[in-house]
């Protein structure tokens, strides 16, 4: 998005502190077609799902994905229409179950649906578009192949004479975040690592928070200082416990990796790729009336599995 | 001698090559395995350090990616990815672990694509932190069963910054970390030529022959003045080693 547009975005925003609670539905309503759409979390850590899995039922088309390391969620997306293109560092299923055949079909066919840059690349890109400038230097990527691929611009500092690269700001349209808790106006506490969400937050020109849990102001105010979103830069609160699942939430649970595995083997063994995936979003995604539908079908032993693996309190 | 599998040699090389005091980006699998070997044995102080923001995690169970709460369970900070990433670019990553479908004479590494990116016979998963490893860690340690796909004259796409051209190109781009220290593999020890940054082999494994490696190898394979022959592991690191993974997720017998 253009930089001074995006500027213009936040100058209009509404910064009230009021109550954004409302239903998954009507939150990824204000995501379009064609938008571009942040995914907070990494690989298969804090992966906001649930709006994921919305999004694939509202049939939205062609959205830019980022996310700094895909995982199975990024064959959903892309053999359901919902992403045109990812932009990502990396994207397979997970490192045991082998290289994703979904991203090497649509990637084979169309380079052009899988943009690659480094990690440091892609996070310094949500850092610069956090800081409200159009570009920031850095020092990865000199050299390769990625930066000849991405058409970086060298960049000479002026004080020290060093070599450096520009990676251009991203502002998303709309970020989507999951976190352990968060209050009604959108103030988040994420637990264990933040992985890029903090700038993500205040990168993108709206904020869909979706959290496990929705606590009360007062105990925010307990303790401001492990409030990593403030209010204002989130729009929409959802409270959506297992909000991660198949992935995982730091502290709460562990991914289902039984079930990750169950779909990385099911699709390493099917003939038809794509139609085994669909089977399974037809199954998982637009059969279900609802969210906890969705985890009915994997089942409360799976639940309470990944939940005993995951929880760390009380130590 | 005991008997160990191509998995658990390298493994120990790797964790023999790692110093007490340093900082380690360690990904998930033998680099993984080698850093908490190298705690046990002899580099107490030794710290590892993951991507998704873990500091100085206690591992208990190993995880299936860098990318996990498993991999930061009890760390003394979880920082931002970025923070992560940063800590490579001001200089406080001493060794970073890597990995690849392809590395060149010159340690430049491919884990992107089979072909050219626009036309790509094989899509491969990318990056990730590995560019950014291979830019400004202080020392590159590149772990890699030895095969002559592999090892190839020039890869198809530099992902991972080595030695680029070799000579002083690397230096020349304005690159700030060390690059490419080590190769090790299950045949031996590979270093670098002080000028043309052609690899070279300095070492091999005990049973194995220069022919060997030159017979697994893709390019003309430079052989050190003073060629040696690593140390075999001993029953202490092999039983130390084995704890670390008893259901043999990583250390099983074969390639890796």
């Amino acid at each position: 998005m253009d930089y001074r547009k995006a500027r213009q975005e936040i100058v209009a925003k509404n910064k009230g502190a009021r109550d954004k609670r409302t239903t998954l539905e009507e939150a990824v309503g204000m995501i379009k077609d064609k938008d571009h759409v942040a995914v907070g979390g990494l690989q298969y850590t804090r992966t906001p799902m649930g709006v994921l899995w919305e999004i694939i039922r509202q049939k939205k088309q062609e959205i830019t994905f980022y996310k700094p390391l895909m995982s199975f969620e990024g064959d959903w997306l892309f053999v359901s229409g919902a992403m045109g293109k990812a932009v990502t560092s990396w994207f397979s299923g997970g490192v045991t179950w082998g290289v994703s055949k979904i991203m090497r079909t649509f990637a084979e066919r169309d380079p052009g649906t899988f943009e690659e840059w480094s990690l440091l690349g892609l996070s310094l890109r949500f850092k610069a578009g956090a800081m409200g400038i159009p570009s920031i230097p850095t020092k990865s990527m000199l050299g390769s192949d990625l930066e000849k691929i991405r058409g970086l611009k060298r960049f000479t500092c002026p004080y020290s004479g060093e070599e450096m690269l520009l990676v251009p700001a991203v502002n998303p349209d709309v970020a989507i975040i999951h976190s352990q808790i968060a209050d009604k106006y959108g103030n988040a506490q994420i637990f264990g690592p933040p992985c890029l969400d903090i700038d993500t937050a205040k990168a993108a020109n709206r904020v869909i928070l979706t959290t496990e849990q929705i606590v009360d102001n007062e105990h925010i105010r307990d303790a401001p200082n492990s409030t990593n979103i403030p209010f204002f830069c989130v729009d929409a609160v959802v409270e959506l416990p297992f909000g991660c699942y198949p992935h995982e939430c730091y502290g709460r649970y562990e991914p289902a990796y039984e079930k990750l595995g169950e779909y990385g083997q099911g699709l390493l063994q099917a003939e038809d790729k794509i139609g085994f995936v669909r089977e399974y979003l037809d199954k998982y995604f637009y059969q279900p009336a609802d969210f906890e539908e969705y985890l009915e079908l994997f089942g409360v032993r799976s639940l309470l599995e990944t939940t005993r693996r995951g929880r760390i309190w009380p130590q | 001698m005991s008997n160990y599998n191509p998995a658990e040699l390298t493994v120990i090389m790797g964790s023999r090559a790692l110093q007490d005091g340093q900082l380690v980006f360690a990904g998930a699998g033998l680099p993984l395995l080698s850093a908490i070997h190298a705690q046990k044995m002899h580099a107490p102080s030794l710290s590892i350090l993951f991507e998704v923001g873990g500091v100085a995690p206690r591992i208990t169970s190993l995880p299936r990616s860098t990318n996990e709460a498993r991999s930061v369970r009890r760390s003394v900070a979880t920082p931002a990815t970025i923070d992560m990433m940063l800590y490579l670019q001001r200089g406080f990553v001493d060794v970073g672990f890597l990995g690849g479908a392809q590395i060149d004479r010159h340690g430049n590494i491919n884990s992107s694509c089979i072909g050219t990116l626009e036309k790509p016979k094989v899509r491969l998963p990318g990056s990730g932190g590995a560019n950014d490893i291979a830019s400004s860690a202080n020392r590159v340690f590149i772990i890699s069963y030895h095969e002559k796909r592999r090892f190839v004259e020039k890869v198809d796409f530099v992902t991972s910054p080595g030695f680029l051209e070799g000579g002083q190109a690397r230096e020349k781009t304005g690159l700030l970390g060390g690059g490419v220290e080590k190769v090790i593999t299950n045949l031996g020890i590979l270093e670098f030529d002080k000028k043309t940054r052609s690899m070279t082999l300095a070492a091999v494994h005990p049973g194995i022959t220069e022919d060997e490696v030159r017979e697994k190898t893709g390019f003309e394979l430079l052989v050190a003045e003073d060629l040696k022959t690593t140390t075999p592991p001993s029953d202490e690191e092999l039983q130390s080693l084995r704890a670390l993974d008893p259901e043999k997720r990583y250390l099983k017998a074969g390639d890796f």
